[in-house]
């Protein structure tokens, strides 16, 4: 024992010596990846303060020029170079809004499925379906929009509504007109088609965050599905499925593809009817923007992409904040 | 009526709404699904990989649109990956408490839901506009840009998965820090940054808005990134809008294309991810 | 010294040493670890007070006492592993070949190699045996493939595992049961030729059987190291300690012979722990 130690101790005597120039190396390393991958970490942070001045930057002509009035103006008229928001943007926020009305509670009614009514054979598949859809890209909705949904839509659909729906006082408006399938309607319905699995998955998700013993006791207690989803599970996951839901329209807001094949591309509105023809911000964008003349033509649809990006970033940041402030309320209670 | 039979009822109106629910969105997702594969499978053929996209009434393909596709995807991957992982690596390893660890965070989610459009309108403004016009460069950039947030934070949410005693056990043997992260927690965390890049490599493959006004299109055949080029999801966009019958045939095989690659790194970067969890 | 005070006595210099009985089975040693006045803080949680001990060379000294007494922290300060987490801090001195660890100036790397460490839950990193052996290694020496193979040999061999593994040396170090995992993680520390290992609760995830090994393993591994060990188990304690530390909100109560902590506590408040009257 003692012989060995003895050799050891050669080992550990002869350390230090020839371990320095590893250690110095080592230190140097060390300092150089740290500030490496903080360098990038401050590259992306960057990046965002980037996109906003750009925009403002390239903004700056149309902003200048139109101030306040452009929000409240619906003229847009690239040869006369006046332009106006009013249409695109109450495009994207009525399709926005029709898109959260269908697929909010139809992602609630997945999601419950998922987590307490399928059988346990379908759970997994029906759920990794769920999410795969929620991956294909946007482009694929709107052109199954545009080329299958709209000429259905507009020869069955909407006359049956017209027929009754439009028939209602007040709400009949919305659904007067003539059918031509493409409009804001069809885009809303596109895009809560697009958003229900990514809505559904979320909330699958969080559903399932919650403690089997709470689900359990409240089981106990005798109190049926719907009692323990509502009593239970909902109140316990609220912060999540908001989250869920603010994420959803997050991207219902931004989407491109989904909505300007749709959409109809109209930049004028002759009444509230959702059967109309119209145009989202980011459906003007798509269509004009790569042939808009140099100068106020693009500064003004630049302007309509720095309000979008400045609305869906007020989104987030709410949802998130919003987020934080109930987790912290349910941590207090706990 | 009592109170229980009257709960029953509650109870099974709801769960039925749910089913229906079920139902509801299935039906929509499988319609679509059908419609892109029946119609997709119909438009498959050898020259729709080797001809260029053609005029109305012309024949043609789809090749120098995928070529495209595929040259601006790979290169957005290469770049974001390596920067995206690094970042990541910083908020998890080094940036937990720090401030820049908290606002560039706060930013990546931003970034993470901004418009793909919004990223587009940015690289024009500071590049198309700037140096001469639409350009591959211009598409690879917009790309990397979307991808960069995606990778940065599944990094950053696999690197945090990995328990802080096996950073502690390879700390106590005396490792540096740049060997513990490299050796120890990235390898730890390698299934998931994975899956992440794959994730985010599908999720570019897909994106059209961005490109509208960065590389453009192109006709024909071309591999100089200097020049506009030509790419799937623009095509599908000008075909699928058009009035030309055969430009529709084509959109409808090349979102078939796309669709089945986004699934199938979808699929892939899920059984890989299992499988390491597994082990 | 006095035949009739045993335990922790508290000589002229307030240095607690285990009272080291004529013709006892623990021959004297030298000190290897020396704490004077030490203090440890969470933030402004004051979680040891005043520590003042020695640990001697080539025994095995175990910390025992109730849940938040401050024995794993107080361990975890020996090689600084605090040092990760921005709010802990350690005050006093803590003497290691004459100097203080708890020096700004301190090469942690180095510290680390010469006092290993192995945790509660076994940790192998996600690599083969081999590279988990020799990961620490490597950090360290330059070391010839032979060398390299000789050294993870002799370490899996000391922490008797050796025979178990020799034939799997390239299968990940995960795919070990528990126990083997924990002996490997043993091995880890051993191969960089530390000169005091710290056990952290080493048994508590294990099952009765692994426990066993890991106890004649310790016994075993005195010969050449210096050894530390905090644990839950009393018996465990009797059964593998020469000296054994009570501790108790922060503070050291006793310190001493083993045998004589057992069977005959100079303090109350030791006794009333080691009978199971609390904690």
């Amino acid at each position: 024992m003692r012989a060995e130690r003895t050799g050891e101790s050669a080992v550990r005597a002869s350390g230090p010596a020839s371990r320095t120039p590893m250690a110095i190396a080592h230190a140097r390393v060390d300092l150089a990846f740290e500030w490496l991958t903080r360098i990038v970490a401050a590259c992306v942070l960057l990046l965002l303060a980037g996109i906003i001045v750009s925009l403002i930057v390239s903004a700056w002509p149309s902003i200048e020029r139109f101030g306040f009035h452009f929000l409240t103006t619906s003229e847009w008229n690239p040869p006369m170079e006046r332009f106006g928001a009013l249409v695109p943007a109450y495009g994207t926020l009525v399709t926005s809004i029709i898109a959260l009305l269908i697929a909010v509670p139809v992602s609630f009614g997945i999601a419950l499925f998922l987590t307490e009514l399928s059988p346990i054979w379908l759970k997994r598949p029906l759920g990794t379906a769920i999410e795969l859809l929620a991956a294909i890209p946007s482009i694929v909705y709107g052109m199954w929009g545009l080329l299958v949904f709209s000429p259905l839509f507009g020869e069955y659909a909407q006359p049956w509504l017209a027929a009754t729906l439009g028939k209602l006082p007040v709400i009949g408006v919305l659904f007067s007109g003539p059918p031509i399938g493409i409009g804001l309607l069809c885009a809303g319905i596109i895009l809560a088609i697009m958003i229900i699995p990514f809505i559904a998955s979320v909330m699958r998700d969080v559903f399932e965050l919650t403690p089997p013993m709470l689900k359990e006791s409240a089981y106990g207690l005798g109190a049926t599905t719907w009692e323990v989803m509502s009593g239970v599970v909902l109140p316990y996951t609220r912060a999540g499925v908001v989250g869920g839901i603010m994420l959803g329209l997050g991207r219902a807001l931004g989407e491109t593809m989904a909505v300007t094949f749709v959409i109809g591309n109209t930049n004028m509105l002759q009444n509230f009817s959702l059967f109309q023809s119209g145009n989202s911000v980011t459906s003007a964008l798509a269509n004009e923007f790569a042939e808009a003349s140099p100068g106020l033509h693009t500064a003004a649809l630049i302007e309509l992409g720095l309000i979008l990006f400045v609305i869906t970033l007020l989104v987030l940041a709410a949802s998130k904040l919003l987020l934080a402030r109930l987790a912290r309320a349910e941590g207090g209670a706990a | 009526m009592n109170v229980r039979s009257r709960r029953r009822i509650v109870n099974g109106l709801a769960l039925a709404a749910s089913l229906a629910a079920m139902a509801f969105g299935l039906a929509w997702l499988v319609s679509i699904l059908w419609n892109v594969i029946s119609l997709g499978i119909a438009g498959m053929s050898v020259s729709l990989f080797t001809l260029e996209t053609p005029p109305p009434g012309g024949t043609g393909g789809l090749g120098n649109a995928i070529v495209g596709s595929v040259i601006m995807v790979g290169l957005a991957t290469l770049i974001g990956t390596p920067v995206g992982i690094l970042a990541g690596v910083f908020l998890a390893e080094y940036g937990r408490r720090s401030w820049l660890g908290a606002v560039t965070r706060f930013v990546n989610d931003m970034l993470l839901s901004a418009p793909s459009i919004v990223i587009g309108l940015f690289v024009y403004a500071i590049m198309v506009a700037r140096f001469g016009g639409f350009s591959g460069w211009a598409g690879v950039l917009a790309l990397t840009l979307l991808m960069l947030p995606v990778v940065v934070r599944t990094t950053e949410n696999m690197l945090l998965l990995v328990p802080n005693s096996l950073r502690e056990a390879a700390i106590a043997l005396g490792a540096p820090r740049y060997r513990v992260i490299a050796g120890v927690t990235l390898r730890a965390a390698r299934a998931g940054v994975i899956t992440g890049v794959l994730l985010a490599l599908a999720r570019i493959s897909g994106e059209t808005a961005p490109l509208l006004f960065t590389s453009l299109s192109n006709q024909f055949w071309s591999i100089d990134l200097a020049e506009p080029m030509a790419n799937l999801p623009v095509t599908i966009f000008k075909f699928a809008m058009s009035p030309f019958e055969d430009w529709q045939r084509l959109a409808w095989a090349g979102v078939f294309l796309i669709t089945m690659g986004v699934l199938v790194l979808n699929i892939v970067a899920r059984t890989l991810f299992k499988d390491e969890l597994k082990r | 010294m006095n035949m009739h005070t045993n335990g922790a006595r508290q000589a002229s210099d307030g240095i607690a040493r285990p009272f080291v009985a004529q013709g006892a089975a623990v021959p004297p040693s030298s000190v290897a670890l020396a704490l004077r006045d030490f203090n440890f803080y969470y933030g402004k949680f004051h979680a040891i007070k005043g520590v003042s001990m020695e640990i001697f060379q080539n025994r095995v000294t175990a910390f025992i006492g109730p849940s938040g007494c401050g024995k794993s922290t107080l361990l975890r300060s020996l090689n600084r592993m605090y040092d990760l987490y921005p709010d802990q801090r350690a005050e006093g001195q803590l003497l290691f070949h004459g100097d203080n660890l708890l020096d700004k100036g301190v090469d942690l790397l180095d510290l680390r190699a010469r006092i290993g460490m192995v945790f509660q839950k076994p940790t192998p990193f996600p690599m083969s045996i081999y590279d988990n052996v020799a990961f620490g290694v490597r950090m360290h020496e330059r070391l010839s493939r032979a060398e390299m193979d000789e050294r993870v040999e002799w370490a899996l061999t000391k922490a008797a595992l050796w025979g178990e593994v020799k034939s799997i040396l390239g299968r990940n170090g995960a795919s070990l049961s528990g126990g083997q995992q924990q002996r490997l993680c043993i091995a880890r520390g051993i191969a960089v030729k530390p000169e005091v290992l710290l056990l952290d609760e080493p048994t508590s995830a294990l099952d009765p059987i692994s426990t066993a090994r890991i106890e004649e393993l310790v016994t075993e591994l005195k010969s050449d190291f210096t050894i530390a060990i905090v644990t839950h188990n009393m018996q465990q304690a009797a059964r593998v300690s020469d000296y054994t530390a009570y501790m108790y909100l922060g503070e050291l109560v006793e310190y001493g012979v083993t045998s004589q902590i057992f069977l005959k506590p100079a303090k109350k408040e030791t006794e009333d722990y080691i009978t199971g009257r609390f904690g």
